[in-house]
Order: C-alpha cells, then structure tokens, then sequence
C-alpha cells in the first residue's frame, strides 16, 4: 500500500513539472509571436454577431497588439514557474486556461492591424463541434456497456442519408430526424447482434458496418438520389431557434441561445448522460457491465439485454449526428459527409476519458481549432501564420498526452461476455 | 426441523465429463460445511447449480423442505443463497457501496441512486458481523483480504441464509484466513449457515463442522473433524492411501549455482515489482520463496529466466553473467523452467503432446538436422518421455489442451527435467493440481535435488515451501523480508513475514 502511494506521489511530481513546462513552453512562443515593430498597433475582436439578426450591439473590444501579448505572456511564464516548483491544486485545469490564453495571444497576434469576429469564431466553434460532440455521446454508451463502436462514422452516414430522404418524401424535419436516428439503430443493430450474440471482433464489425455504410450511401446516392433529385431536397438547413430574451445578451446570446434545435438537444444530452450514467440505477448497471460482466451477471443483472440497449442508444445519438449534418446543416446528402467526424468524436471521448464534460471539451478544441483555420485563411496570415497555427496543436497534444496518462477505458470494452 | 437446504440426486454433465453424478447433500441451520475434493472433483460445479450459474441435468434441490428450481442466480439470491467467489466479482473502479448495492440498489424515486441509504445499511451489516469496512472506499485500493469482506458484506446485504464460499484461502495470508475463519463463526453464531469448498485438509479440520467430500463428481463420503485426520481425509479425496509428508535427505551443498544481487525489476505499469532482491541458490538445495500472490514473485521469476527487462542489479548462472542474457541462452546454461502459469507460458496448448515434450531442444541434434526436424526422433523421444514421466494421454499426438491440468504439467516437467540441468526454477509447480500429481511432482523436485541440481522454489502455499524448502525466503512487496532455514521456519512466523511485518519490531508482536 506504502509502495503505490509513493508511486503515485512520483507520477503526480512528473506530472507538476511536466505541466509546469508546457506553461512555460507557450509562454516562450507568446514572446515570439511579439512583433518587431508594433507601435500603437492594436488587435480589434469584432463581438457583434449578424448572424440571425442583433438584438444588442456589443461594443468591439480594441487591444493593443504588443502589451497585450506582453501582458500574457508574463502571466503564462509566471504560472509555468509556479506550477513547477509549488504546483496549483487543479493542475489540469490550469493547463487547460493556459492552453485558452495562449490561443488568445495567437488570436491578438493574427488579428494585428486588422479585426476578428470573435462571437463568430465561438458560435461557428460550436457548430463545428456538435456533430462531433455528438459521435462522442454514441461512443460513450455503447462503450460504457462493454462494446467498442468504431461503426459510428457509418451510423452518421446512414443517419445523414436516410434524414435527407426521409424529410424529402415527408417534407417533415422532425420525421427526417427520427429517420436517421432508426437508420443508426439499424446499423448498430448489426453490430450489436455481430458483437454481442455471435461475439465477432468488434473492430472488426466495426469497421466492415463502415465500409458498408460508406458503399451503400454512394450507391444510393449515384442509383436513387441523382436521378431523382427531388429525393435529395429537405428543404432549408433547420433554421435557429432564438429562446426569447436571452438571445439578445450580447455575445453569449448568439454563442448559447441562439442556436439549431439539434445543439440544444446536444447539450440536454450531454446533462442527461451524466445523471444517468453516475446518479442512476440503469447508469450503474451500464457501468458495472462494461468493466466486469460476470460480476454483474452474478448479482442478476441481465449482461446482454444491457449491452444490446446500450448500443441501439448508441446508434440512435450516432443516427442524430449525421442528421445534424444533413438535413440540419448541409441541407442536402453528399457523399462520404461525415468526414471522419466520427473518428473525431471517437477521439474526444477517449480525451475525455468516458465521461460527458471531458468529451464535450475535447469536441470544443477540435471544432474551435476547425473554424480557427478558415479564420486565418481569410486573415491571409501567410506562411510563417501557418507554422505558428501548429502551435496550438502541439500544445494539446501534450495536455493531451497529461490526460490520457491517467484516462482509463472501462475494463472490460471491446470483449465479448461468454456466459458459463 | 427440515434441513436448511438438502441436494438430492443432483447430476450435471459437460461434453464428455461427468461433473456431478447422483450427489446427496444437507446443510443444516448454523453448521458449517466443509466441502472437500480435488480439482475437478465436481465441488465448484455443484455450487455452481445451486447458485444458478449452471442448470442440473438430474436431482432436486429443497430449501427448508420446500422444493425449489434455481434458473439463474436471480433465483438463487431470492432463496437466500448467497456465493463468495474463488475470484471476486468486484468492479474494481466502483466503491464499496456501489458494489454491494449493485443489482439492489436503493433509489430515491425510482430512478435515482441512494448511496447514503445504502453505506447505512452497510455500516451495520459491518457492525453487526464484524466486518470493518469504509464504504466509500474504491475496491482497487482494498487489500484482498478486504475485498473478500465486501463480497460476505454483499452477500449479507441481500440477506442470504446460505454462504457458499468457494476456495476463500487461497488469497489471504495465514492471519487473514484465521480472521476470516472468526467471521465465519460469527456468522453461524447468528444463524447463517455455510458451505465452504477447499483442498486444504488442515483448515476443514479446524473450522468444519461437518465434511462432505467429492471425488470424481461422486460423493466419497460425510465424515466430522473429530472422526476424520488428515490421512484419512486425503484417502477419501484420492481413493488410495497418499503420502502427504515426503521426506527428504539431509542436503548435499555443492558450489553457488544461482547468484542473484540487488534485482530490481519493473511490472507492466512501469511500477517497481522486485526491489533490491538478493540471493543464492547451491547446488544439492532448495530455496523456497514463501509469499502472498502479487507480491512481486512472477517478475522475479521472468527476470530471472530472461522472460523481463531487469532495471538493475545482477544475475549470476554458474559464475555466468545472464543479467541481460536471451531466454535461450539461459535455457543453454542449464536452467530448467516450470511457469506460474502453465497454459500461458508453459505449453502451446494448441500443439500435440509431442512437440511440446521438445519445445526447448527441437532445434539440437538428434531431434535436427540442419533446418529440418526429424519426426521419428521425436516421436520415439515423446513416446519414452510420456512413459518415463507418467503423462496419462491417449496418443502422443492429441493436442495438449486435450489432457487434465496435472497432466499439463507433468508434460512440462518432462521436457524440462529431460536433459541435462544445473538450475530448476519451479513457479508454483502444483497449482490447481490434484493430490496425487502434487505428490509425484514433490517427488520430481526433491529427486533433481538430489542429484545435485539447485533448486529455486516460488509458491503461495507454505505447506509445499516448508514442505520441500531447506532454506525459506519471504517476498512482501518486492522485497526479500528474511531468508531462514526451513527448520527455524514456523507458519506463523512466516505468516508475519508475508503480511509485511517484519521481525524485531515491538508493534508487530501487538499487532
């Protein structure tokens, strides 16, 4: 017993110095990115958004350039120093605001001279970051159950096919909706009874339910769709729905309340799971199941009867997903759509280590990173812009890498229950 | 007053085998029931049926006179019969009142958890059968014997009536086992009644009230403590008479054989397994190496035979340098291994008897030549060495996953005691073996011995550590606690060492 604490005091110290060093590494490149010749340069951040009309007009926050990064910089340098030799209580979460405040510096220095629309980056952030957000919720069920699901970027696609026709035909967005969601089912209905009832590798299963996703949508799509366009016609992308009064608080009106029906049911979701997943009895029983089955089977608790629930749920959020992306962004079915936005939320479930929040986060980095670089494109930053652009990246890979450290997948994922 | 629970003609069969075959059994109100049989005597399977976990072919099964069908462990635990597990079914990542609540969980509405509920009720069933634990305690930072108290605790919970405990000692130290054997008086002392499956005839004897013993999936017979003795019960076990002590010559010492100084090995976590091990192993001796499983045994071992990077220190095979040396050249050196885990490490199980009696000398003449093997050597060694070594097998080419566990094992004492050796490494030789291939493979350790081999001995079961050892050795967490001479060695001191309690200090002796 003495021995493991020792161990763990020696990995929380690695830790403490190795995030210590990170903060000091990006306080580093803040100093760098200090332009030579600055004077009375400033950095405007545009806070009005016009998407979906302005309520309030928010005034633009104007920086000078050069103070500004002084300024964070020192403060990322001082909090790298600190937390190597004294350590802060919440590491983590030190890390994660010196990760935002560097991004910032990165943003003032982008913007130099010129303007940024900044609610614009946060709402198209969070726009890019629910599908992806999405993928992680399915992965977090079918997970926590015990069974590994890579077929999530199929069950998107199938989900984006069928809600386009389905809300074609129908001319109902709601039914589209409930369309993709049934097609996820039926594709995780697949591979549950592959990897449940008939033990299949789950990788494996996995990964032909994608194939086959992938070739049945594109020959749908060239067989059906192209020859009848009208199949592939929704209608107009679900528009916003403004929840009355919030909508107009400048800046958090347009990122939080402003918003497509399926991103609030994103955040409902991710609430949910939550409660379920830790305050329920069904949640505890999940969970009990993807760590040790045969501890929950001998206390009576239906080991395959879960799983299955746990995967169709799964699809159904997967299905929800590529809904979003067709009917409720795209407006209209394109192939190979979900572009590894599956794998993506794959990602950020593991960065968030099977819990809701921490995916949720993590979909946040991947989607904010995504509408970072179409904003520095239009900047016409330049070359040297898009080596820096890398810096970001770099920077969460290493918290990434402080996270996964201690991130464990529930122990019995990915291996099929063999009754005695 | 009927009995708590009665078994009558309770027949179960598998592809092939017999597992129970007609079993008669009572249990009354607050005994316990030692259950005793080798493995594969049929013990776990019938506790099996009567916990729901397989269905009976054959039979009946009444609880207090009413007849009862158990379907699935839902059944079971509705009658009141409640299993400790030989391994536990606790999710290591969950605490101690999401365990034992799991499955009966209170909830606030219906749908929510109500742990404050539970670790209430918790607190008295610990209380109330003194069983100290911290509900909110994460089981993976439970010691075992901790552990095994939440699974009584969840047992109790759902207010079983009938204990099964299945191999409890296995895991614990000495000391753990006599703590648990006061909760299982208390526990009959409260009314409960228990079963308990063993192999160990020196814990039926102290702790049963009644025993009941299996062999080849037939009842052999009920006896008492006070009727039964050791021979008498091991002869009931085995069906013939057993020698359980084999005696051993005076030894032989010869020159330093194995030479190990400052070992430190790591586990797969990258955590430190073996902490500054130092030892010497002389030819004509047996060092025996006592120890609660876990506690850094199968990395010493796998570092010594080349299996595990070695982080520092050094290994020394007849004055050789092996510290980084390959498996195989360890094997050239003379050293013989037999693995902890036989069915791993030990055998491809896939592969016929045959080829696994040479797996470690396939490539050596007469069994090679050039690149190509030669069969008709092979098979006339395999067919000696099946004969020579007693190794029950139909046919010399069946796969060896086909043959029982004793005889799994004696197919690895044959290959490795076949040819010429210095050094025998034996981890846990007799796990999970029956009476008689224990004896034989005693026998085998003692005979390279002997001979003049030196021998390192690694095993949780002191039994075969005093039994075999000339001098003993203590693992506790990686570190060697003391090395003795096997007559100097008592159970008890031991059983400190093995605790991590280290001699010469006054809080030990209180503790």
């Amino acid at each position: 017993m003495a021995e493991i604490a020792v161990e763990r005091k020696a990995l929380f110290d690695r830790k403490r110095v190795a995030f210590g060093i990170v903060l000091l590494v990006m306080a580093t490149l803040t100093f760098l990115l200090l332009p030579a010749r600055s004077e009375g340069l400033t950095s405007t951040f545009v806070l009005t958004s016009r998407r979906g009309g302005v309520a309030i007009e928010a005034p633009d926050l104007v920086l000078s350039t050069w103070p500004t990064l002084l300024v964070i910089g020192l403060v990322l340098a001082l909090g790298g120093i600190w937390q190597a030799i004294k350590g802060f209580k919440h590491s983590d979460l030190t890390v994660a605001l010196g990760v935002g405040l560097m991004i910032m510096a990165f943003l003032v220095w982008a913007a130099r001279g010129a303007s940024v629309n900044l609610t614009g980056i946060f709402v198209s952030s969070l726009v890019r970051a629910t599908p992806i957000a999405l993928a992680a919720l399915s992965g977090i069920y079918s997970e926590r159950s015990g069974v590994v699901n890579i077929a999530i970027e199929g069950m998107m696609l199938m989900g984006a096919f069928a809600a386009v026709v389905v809300a074609s035909i129908t001319d109902n967005m709601l039914l589209g909706i409930v369309g993709g969601m049934l097609a996820g089912m039926l594709l995780a209905l697949i591979h549950a009874v592959l990897s449940i009832r008939y033990r299949v590798d789950q990788i494996v299963s996995g990964a032909s339910l994608i194939i086959l996703a992938l070739g049945t949508t594109s020959y749908l799509q060239r067989a059906v769709l192209n020859l009848n366009p009208e199949l592939n016609q929704p209608g107009p992308a679900i528009a916003a729905v403004p929840i009355p009064v919030l909508w107009k608080i400048p800046v958090l009106g347009p990122v939080l309340f402003n918003l497509s029906p399926i991103i609030y049911t994103m955040f409902g979701l991710l609430i949910v799971t939550r409660i379920l997943m830790n305050n329920t009895r069904w949640g505890l029983r999940v969970r009990s199941v993807g760590e040790h089955p045969r501890a929950a089977d001998t206390l009576g608790i239906n080991v395959f009867r879960t799983r299955y629930i746990s995967v169709l749920i799964s699809g159904a959020i997967a299905g929800l997903a590529g809904a979003y992306m067709s009917i409720g962004s795209a407006a209209r079915f394109n192939e190979g759509m979900s572009a590894g936005k599956g794998f993506l939320g794959l990602a950020a479930m593991i960065f968030g280590n099977w819990n809701p929040g921490g995916a949720f986060f993590g979909s946040l980095v991947f989607g904010f990173f995504d509408s970072l670089q179409e904003k520095l494109a239009l900047l016409q930053v330049g070359v040297a812009g898009d080596l820096l652009g890398m810096a970001p990246y770099l920077a969460t890979m290493v918290v990434l890498a402080g996270f996964i450290g201690r991130s464990r997948m529930p122990a019995a994922d990915g291996q099929p229950y063999e009754k005695e | 007053m009927a009995p708590v629970l009665e078994l009558r003609g309770v027949s179960k069969s598998f592809p092939g085998v017999l597992a129970n075959d007609n079993i008669d059994l009572t249990l009354n109100q607050g005994e316990i029931l030692a259950l005793l049989g080798e493995n594969g005597a049929g013990k776990t399977t019938l506790m099996n049926i009567l916990y729901g976990l397989y269905t009976l072919d054959d039979g009946e099964i009444f609880i207090r006179g009413q007849e009862v069908d158990i379907h699935d462990s839902n059944d079971a635990i509705e009658q009141g019969i409640g299993m400790v597990h030989q391994h536990f079914m606790l999710v290591p990542v969950f605490t101690v009142t999401e365990n034992v609540m799991l499955g009966v969980e209170s909830t606030r509405a219906g749908v929510f958890l109500d742990r404050e509920t539970a670790a209430k009720r918790i607190r008295e069933i610990s209380s109330r059968f003194g069983l100290q634990v911290d509900p909110n305690a994460m089981i993976e930072d439970l010691p075992v014997g901790i552990q095994q108290r939440v699974e009584i605790i969840k047992i109790l919970y759902r207010e079983a009536e009938i204990l099964i405990f299945d191999e409890p000692t296995a895991v614990l130290t000495p000391q753990e086992a006599e703590e648990l054997f006061k909760v299982f008086r208390s526990l009959v002392d409260q009314g409960k009644s228990l079963i308990f499956i063993t192999h160990k005839l020196k814990e039926v004897l102290a702790i049963a009230d009644r025993i009941a013993v299996l062999r080849d999936g037939r009842l052999a017979g009920v006896t008492t403590p006070k009727e039964a003795t050791e021979a008498s019960l091991a002869k009931m076990m085995v069906g013939r008479e057993v020698i359980l002590r084999v005696d051993k010559k005076p030894p032989q010492l010869g020159e330093v054989v194995l030479e190990v100084e400052n070992l430190r090995v790591q586990d797969e976590r990258g955590l430190r397994a073996v902490d500054d091990v130092s030892l010497q192993v002389r030819e004509g001796e047996v060092l025996g190496i006592a120890g609660v499983q876990g506690n850094g045994q199968t990395e010493l071992v796998e570092a010594l035979v080349g299996l595990r990077k070695i982080e520092s220190g050094m290994v020394k095979i007849l004055g050789k340098d092996t510290t980084h040396a390959l498996p195989r050249e360890i094997t050239e050196a003379g050293t013989a291994h037999v693995p902890e885990d036989r069915q791993q490490d030990g055998l491809v199980l896939s592969f016929p008897v045959v080829d696994n009696l040479v797996l470690n000398t396939y490539y050596l003449p007469p069994f090679a030549k050039g690149i190509s093997l030669k069969h008709d050597e092979i098979e006339k060694a395999g067919l000696k060495r099946v004969e020579l070594f007693d190794i029950r097998t139909p046919s010399i080419f069946l796969p060896t996953s086909n043959l029982s566990g004793g005889n799994q094992q004696k197919v690895i004492v044959a290959r490795e005691f076949s040819r010429p050796i210095r050094l025998l490494i034996a981890s846990q030789p007799t796990r999970g073996l029956d009476i008689g291939s224990i004896e034989y493979i005693h026998r085998r350790i003692l005979q390279k011995r002997d001979e003049g081999c030196a021998v390192l001995l690694v095993s949780p079961e002191l039994d075969e550590i005093m039994g075999l050892s000339d001098r003993i050795a203590v693992i506790f967490e990686g570190n060697i606690l003391g090395i003795m001479p096997a007559d100097e060695a008592t159970k008890e001191r031991l059983g400190l060492l093995m605790a991590g309690i280290q001699e010469k200090e006054p809080a030990a002796v209180v503790a």
